[in-house]
Parts: C-alpha cells; sequence; structure tokens
C-alpha cells in the first residue's frame, strides 16, 4: 500500500540502496514492507524507499546465539531459521504477515516477550545504516558484549528511519523454552486486576512474560513461565493470583492466550494508543478502557499498554489520556497524528544526520 | 596565571564555594590518574559541585571562558577514561550522593551520579536488586556505570547498564538542562537514552538516574569445575550455553590465575588445575534445581577432574574470593601487567587462545587468562617487569596483537572498561573512518565545541563544523541543467 503519489523503489542491495537515498532530491520515507507505514506522519514523501530488496539471513552463528540480518529480513522468516537450532529472537510484536526486521527495529515495536528480554534496542547488538547522504557507517559489531564506540543503534531504534536507513543488523539470540505454561487470574475490578499483576511482577519467580488485559468489564493477568520447571512455576503464580482475590487458573496449551494479547496490539481500521506508564497506571488505565469502550492490553511489569479502539470516539479517547507519555499507532483515516514532544536535541541530531531534511 | 583563569577560578568558587574547588598543586595530584595510573595529568582545578544547579553553573564557566572539561565518579574506570585535561577543569561528582527515591511498587530508583553501585541495591533490598554488579561495585558510581555502559559478573544473563537506565538528567556542555526518558521505557522517538549510556563522558553530564530494578532470585547455586585447560572449559561453557541453560554467572580462570589467586586467598582452589571453571544459576528454586544438575552432569561428562559445590553463602563466597581477587593477586606473578578486555565470539575460544600462547611465546613474556566465559569477554594480563628496560613496551605490543587477533575472530576491542584514552588506538581496528564520522555527528550534536571530556574515544582529533543549512537546489538544477543522479 504505497502513499498516494510516491515512487516506490526497492533496491537490491545495500550499496544501491544508499546511492539511491544520497541521489534522491526530494523527501524519503524508508521503510521495510510497509506493514506500519500508517504509523508514519501524513506527509506525503516524494520517494519510497523499501529495504524488502535486502532480505539476506548473513550469518547464523548458533554457537555463539547471534545472527546478522539483513533489515529487510521477515522476522518470521529468521525464526524458522532460528527455531531449528532451537533458538528464538526474543522479538514477538503482532505480525499479520512480512513485517521485517529492520521495520520493527525502526518502529521500536515489541511483543509479550520484552517483560523478559527487552525490546529491540536490547537485542541488537550492532548496526549498519546508510545516513541520508549516501554515507554507510555501522556501529557496535556481532558480540553480545561490546562498549567500542556510541551506540548509534539505540538512536536508530525508534527512530522510524527519519536518521538514515537501517540496513543490516547484529542481533542477540536466546534458547527457546522447551516448554511453556500460564497462570490466569480472572477478575471484573480494575482494582484487583492491578493487585494481582503487582503480585507477580514483585514475585522472586522468573516470568517469561506478564501481561495484563481489560475489556468489557473483565479483566485478566496472565503470567508465563517458560523452563524445565514451567509448570511448576505456573502453579505458583496461580496461587498467587488466587491469594490476591482473583480466579484462577493454569493454562498449558497457552499460545492463544498470547496471540490475543498481540492482536490488542493493532486496530485496522480504529485507533491504538501505545502508552508508556508505570506498573501503578493500571487500575487508571483499565478504567479509562472501559469509559471508552477500548480494549487494554499491556506489559503489566513493565508499564508498557496499548489501547485499542476499533469503533468510537478516538479523538475523546486521546484527551483522557493527555498526562501520558504515548504515542498513536494505528489511528482512523481522517485522524491527523499528534505533533511528537519537542525537544532541542533531537532537532540538533536531526540536523547533524540529515542536515537537508529529505527523510521524513 | 593569567586574567582570564583568575575570573574562571572566581566563577567556580562563586558557583560550588570556595571550599570545593581544589587548585593546590599537592591536592590537584590526587585526581591525576584514574584506576589506570598509566595515564596521569595534573588539571587546572577540580570542582565539587552539590547539586544540579552548581553543575550547571560550573559548566557555563567552563563554556563561556572557552575551557574543556571531565566530569568523573570514584575514578576506578579502567581506560584512563576519567584522565585529566591540562588546561581544563575536572568535575567530580562524588558530593552528590543522594538517593532521591525508592518506587518498589514501580520497581525504580532515582538517584544522583555520586551513588555507589552497591548502595542501589542496599537500597532496594532485601526483595530486590539492581543487576549490573562491576567488581568494582564498593566504590564505583552509577554515574561512572552510565558513562561506562558497566556490565559485571552476572551480564551475561542480566545484561549492562544500558538496559536498567530508563531515564537521565543531563547538563549539557551550554549548561542547558534536558530529561531524557523517566520511570516509563520506551519514550517515543530515536532511543536518545541509550544511545548516551557508554558515551564515557563525552556528551554531557548525567546529574540525574532512573534505574530499573528487579527481584531477586529465589534460589542461587555456585559450583566450581577444575580441567585440564582452558580449552577443555571453554568446550563445557559451549555445552552448558547450547542445551539452553543461561547461568548467572560464567567465569573462567587458567592455570596461572588460579595460581596467583590462590596464593592470594587461599580459597582451596588446586593449584596444578590448568583452568577453574565457576558457574552460577540462578532463578526460580524448581528450574534452578534441574538446570543444575545438568550442568554437574556436563562438567562430569567432561572429564573435570573435581567439581565443588556450595553448599551455603559461605563456600559461594569463598569460590567468589578467588575469581574477584585474580586481578590484585597479579602482583604475586609479576611487578606488573598490562590488562586487556577484548571479546571474541565465544565459539573462536580455542582458537584465540592458540594465538595468545603463540605470542607470550614470541615475547617471552608470561600471559594470564582470566574470562567472563560466557559472553566471550576475554581479560588476558599480559604480565612484565617495568624496571627492565624495554620491557613495559613489549607487553604493549604483544597486548595490541592479542586485540587484533580478538577482533579478526570477530570480536571487540573493549567489553567493558571502555575505550578512554587506553584503547582509541585500537578503534580504526573496528571501526572505518565512515563508522568514525558517524559516531562524531552524534558527539556533535551534543557537544558542538567539544569540551565535554576530549580526547577520550576517538582515535584522533576531528571538528564539528558549522550545520550545514537546508539543502537548497543548485541553480543549474532548478533551470533543469543538471541533476544529481
Amino acid at each position: 500500500m504505497a502513499t498516494a503519489g510516491a515512487r516506490r523503489s526497492a533496491p537490491a542491495s545495500a550499496a544501491e540502496l544508499a546511492a539511491e537515498l544520497a541521489a534522491a532530491c526530494g523527501t524519503v520515507r524508508v521503510l521495510g514492507a510497509g506493514t506500519k507505514l500508517g504509523w508514519a506522519p501524513d506527509a506525503s514523501p516524494e520517494l519510497e524507499l523499501s529495504t524488502a530488496g535486502l532480505d539476506r539471513i548473513v550469518e547464523h552463528n548458533a554457537g555463539d546465539l547471534t545472527a546478522v540480518l539483513e533489515a529487510g529480513v521477515p522476522l518470521a522468516r529468521a525464526q524458522e531459521v532460528f527455531r531449528e537450532a532451537g533458538q528464538m529472537l526474543a522479538l514477538d510484536p503482532p505480525d499479520a504477515g512480512g513485517a521485517t526486521v529492520g521495520g520493527i527495529v525502526a518502529a521500536n515495536d515489541s511483543g509479550p516477550l520484552r517483560a523478559r528480554y527487552g525490546g529491540p534496542r536490547d537485542l541488537v547488538v550492532g548496526m549498519r545504516v546508510a545516513l541520508a547522504d549516501g554515507t554507510v557507517a555501522k556501529s557496535g559489531g556481532k558480540v553480545i558484549k561490546n562498549v567500542a564506540g556510541y551506540d548509534l543503534a539505540k538512536l536508530f531504534t525508534g527512530s522510524y528511519g527519519t536518521l538514515g536507513a537501517i540496513l543490516e543488523v547484529s542481533v542477540r539470540l536466546h534458547p527457546l523454552p522447551p516448554a511453556t505454561a500460564t497462570a490466569v487470574g480472572h477478575t471484573h475490578s480494575p482494582h484487583l486486576l492491578a493487585g494481582g499483576a503487582a503480585t507477580l511482577s514483585h514475585a522472586r519467580l522468573e516470568q517469561l512474560g506478564l501481561d495484563a488485559r481489560w475489556a468489557a468489564g473483565a479483566g485478566m493477568v496472565l503470567g508465563r513461565f517458560g523452563g524445565v520447571a514451567a509448570r511448576a512455576q505456573a502453579e505458583s503464580a496461580e496461587q498467587l493470583l488466587r491469594d490476591a482475590g482473583l480466579e484462577a487458573e493454569l493454562v498449558a496449551d497457552d499460545e492463544p492466550l498470547w496471540q490475543a494479547q498481540r492482536e490488542g496490539q493493532r486496530s485496522p481500521e480504529g485507533l491504538v494508543v501505545r502508552v508508556s506508564g508505570l506498573q501503578t497506571d493500571l487500575e487508571r488505565l483499565a478504567g479509562v478502557a472501559e469509559r471508552h469502550g477500548a480494549t487494554l492490553v499491556g506489559r503489566a511489569g513493565l508499564g508498557l499498554y496499548w489501547l485499542r479502539l476499533d469503533d468510537g470516539d478516538a479523538s475523546a479517547l486521546l484527551s483522557d489520556l493527555a498526562g501520558f507519555v504515548r504515542l498513536a499507532l494505528d489511528r482512523p483515516a481522517d485522524m491527523a497524528l499528534e505533533p511528537p514532544a519537542s525537544n532541542a536535541l533531537l532537532a540538533r541530531l536531526k540536523e547533524r544526520f540529515d542536515p537537508a531534511m529529505k527523510l521524513v | 596565571m593569567d586574567g582570564g583563569e583568575v575570573e574562571l577560578l572566581a566563577e567556580l568558587s562563586a558557583a560550588v564555594g570556595a571550599e570545593h574547588v581544589v587548585t593546590h598543586e599537592h591536592q590537584l595530584r590526587t585526581y591525576e590518574s584514574d584506576g589506570l595510573l598509566q595515564y596521569a595529568v595534573t588539571p587546572r582545578a577540580v570542582v565539587l559541585p552539590g547539586s544540579t544547579v552548581e553543575v550547571q553553573a560550573v559548566v557555563r564557566a567552563c563554556h563561556r571562558a572557552g575551557v574543556p572539561w571531565v566530569a568523573r565518579g570514584a575514578g576506578s574506570g579502567l581506560s584512563g577514561g576519567a584522565t585529566p585535561v591540562s588546561e581544563g577543569v575536572l568535575i567530580s561528582l562524588t558530593r552528590m550522593r543522594s538517593i532521591i527515591e525508592v518506587d518498589l511498587a514501580n520497581q525504580r530508583v532515582v538517584v544522583e551520579p555520586g551513588v555507589t553501585n552497591i548502595a542501589v541495591s542496599q537500597a532496594v533490598g532485601p526483595d530486590h536488586f539492581y543487576p549490573p554488579d562491576p567488581s568494582s561495585q564498593i566504590v564505583c558510581t552509577i554515574g561512572g556505570n552510565v558513562a561506562e555502559n558497566s556490565g559485571g559478573a552476572h551480564c551475561f544473563k542480566y545484561g549492562f547498564t544500558t538496559n536498567y537506565v530508563t531515564g537521565l538528567e543531563l547538563v549539557l556542555p551550554d549548561g542547558e538542562l534536558v530529561q531524557l526518558g523517566g520511570k516509563e521505557i520506551d519514550h517515543p522517538g530515536p532511543d536518545l537514552l541509550g544511545a548516551f549510556v557508554g558515551s564515557e563522558g563525552t556528551l554531557a553530564v548525567a546529574t540525574k538516574i532512573w534505574l530499573r530494578i528487579v527481584p531477586k532470585p529465589e534460589a542461587v547455586r555456585t559450583l566450581v569445575a577444575f580441567f585440564g585447560s582452558p580449552i577443555q572449559a571453554g568446550e563445557v561453557v559451549s555445552e552448558i550455553v547450547s542445551g539452553g541453560i543461561v547461568p548467572g554467572a560464567i567465569e573462567m580462570m587458567d592455570n596461572l590465575s588460579i595460581r596467583a589467586a590462590e596464593g592470594y586467598t587461599n580459597a582451596g582452589y588446586p593449584t596444578a588445575a590448568g583452568a577453574a571453571l565457576v558457574v552460577e544459576l540462578d532463578g526460580s528454586s524448581a528450574e534452578c534445581e534441574t538446570r543444575f544438575e545438568q550442568v554437574v552432569g556436563i562438567c562430569e561428562r567432561a572429564g573435570a577432574d573435581s567439581i565443588r559445590v556450595a553448599a551455603d553463602e559461605a563456600e559461594r563466597e569463598l569460590i567468589w574470593r578467588a575469581r574477584k581477587a585474580a586481578f590484585a593477586a597479579m602482583g604475586r606473578i609479576a611487578p606488573n601487567y598490562y590488562v586487556q578486555d577484548s571479546v571474541i565470539p565465544r565459539t573462536r575460544l580455542a582458537e584465540v587462545l592458540g594465538r595468545i600462547e603463540q605470542l607470550g611465546r614470541e615475547f617471552d613474556l608470561k600471559i594470564a587468562n582470566v574470562f567472563h566465559a560466557g559472553d566471550g569477554n576475554l581479560h588476558p594480563l599480559v604480565c612484565y617487569d617495568g624496571s627492565v628496560p624495554g620491557e613495559a613496551e613489549r607487553a604493549e605490543e604483544c597486548a595490541g596483537l592479542i586485540v587484533r587477533a580478538c577482533v579478526d575472530a570477530g570480536g571487540s576491542i573493549t567489553g567493558e572498561h571502555g575505550v578512554g584514552v587506553d584503547k582509541k588506538r585500537y578503534m580504526p581496528e573496528m571501526f572505518s573512518d565512515a563508522d568514525l564520522g558517524a559516531f562524531q555527528r552524534l558527539r556533535c550534536a551534543f557537544d558542538p565545541d567539544q569540551r565535554a571530556n576530549p580526547g577520550k574515544v576517538m582515535p584522533t582529533p576531528r571538528l564539528c563544523g558549522e550545520v550545514p543549512g537546508p539543502y537548497r537546489q543548485h541553480p543549474l538544477e532548478q533551470a533543469g541543467l543538471a541533476e544529481r543522479f
């Protein structure tokens, strides 16, 4: 789904992409598969430069639990390769199909595994980028521990491609947990929901995921465990949830539960707002969701929440979230993007990395 | 002392109080080095601000006077990153040591930069802890940890400082105050916070730091296994990790380090052992027990000469004592040593160790090896006697070739000590001119006059230059007579 009026190009190599970026005179938007294009600012670029042609898995060093991926590699394809070695890249954002590694990093997208393994910023150990003038530069490396030079990969994480095009990332991998089990606590009270989530986030257990959910008057706390003793840990969590006043159960075949959590982070037609909050905001945000008929999913231990409103008054929901650090992701076609919070340092960075203001 | 200098000193005194400005030669000498004593420079003055406002006043005074400055914490770094500049001001942040807020409900702590690393874990115990644990944790400061992106023995599982900093208040080199992040994670936009961590004091001064803390693990199990050689122990490390086990810590020492450490600590390590492997697992009791049995099994099958399992906390501390004393004990082997901090992909261990052994023979120098084995971070200690003419230079040359061998194997010049002054000459081994140019763009966005910790990280000085104006079409392009393709 190309933006109206934009020329689309998908160079077949990093060198060609860098050259095309250098040669571009007008505005350029860098994208992967384009699955999150709706998150971008409204202004239409003259050129859409896609990394979809950069789709090589350059290295998979199973023994070192690292990999080097070109930016256009679809995450799902990389995961298939890693899975054969009993490994994973611990990133599990919602993916309706084709989302690329570079796009996920540039958009700083993540899923339930963020609770245990961190987000793109924590898993990317090296990066190669093309700057607006065509300079190809790298930072970091392909070892998991490295403090040489500035960590420019962080700067490009969440940048939406406005500082340059991500060409390649080196990532840390993790072993796939041999088994998983999830303790689920049900409640109709936002207060008990928050209490149950806090009990698990402060427990001496090692969660693979700790999520909360609120929709249509009902809430759930989900504590997922992975490992050789996943079930034993889930049973402990089940008891803790029960003690906190929730109706608790243990779910062994738990993948559908987590898939539903991921789906709460997208709305094909409506609004999704990501709120960077605190653990203690859960009760209040469940109340906000309830008032607006929205669905709330969140990483309860991290204070990271998504409010999804498929059909309803999107601006009313946004204004109710005014005090929070927030970012609109999916949004209705007729809704303009809120201007980002101003930051003098970001403006200075933009001047240094993209003085011609090409990248939008 | 010229008029400008008198004026600067008066401004610094006005900013922090005359009692917190050090200008006497013998007192200044206290600050001439950090933990890497090879580098010593006496600064023009040392100031000890007590608040963010005072840091701003100091930095503004330096900005007006065009004087460079170096901010430092405890000075325990090992790369010369806090070495003063002779014409500059040293800003010591050790008076700013308040723990501003402990928010256990949200698992956050807010501290001033001079708070020591250990003080954070102490403030949030007994149910929580702050995972990054550099071996200097009793003295090193959080501000210094942020500058260096410090790790520690447990970082293979728990990560580094960068994985735990959620917010920073910064005084930029022009004195402006900015806040990046806060208690919340994932603020929208480029992750400037992440880019700042590990910038070695070259971008700004952090005056307030928000940290994430985590619940203490339910159980901890520790063992030390002894093997015939580091290569044999290295295979055990690979088998543990590829089996899906993520130890809290996994550390290795070779025979020379074992002998030095044992002579110093009497921890009971057999001095004939070729390698000692310390493995620590933590987590939930159920998970930990099963995995620990697997680790014991792997060590036995791999032919460990002996395995010692810590039965209690006292035995655990004894096992760790030998490992933690390895650097300090090196004095028993040689009067001086040159320590490296290179990283290699773990699977290349045998090959790189072979190369290090070969270099030791070629240069006729003893080289001891202590590793963070899980993440491939080597600490080869090249031993020498500084009183023998030429030996220090030989050791340095040998250490440089070790660094090159690690980079050639796909590794890094530094895993946790930082580049500082000491390793900046190796930067071109890892980074091209274009890469360094990109680093410089970040530097210049924060510090266009390059007054913050100059002479560190980058191998050669570079200017920032003016920011070019917005792109304009050349008249020939406008006229359609030329294009840039």
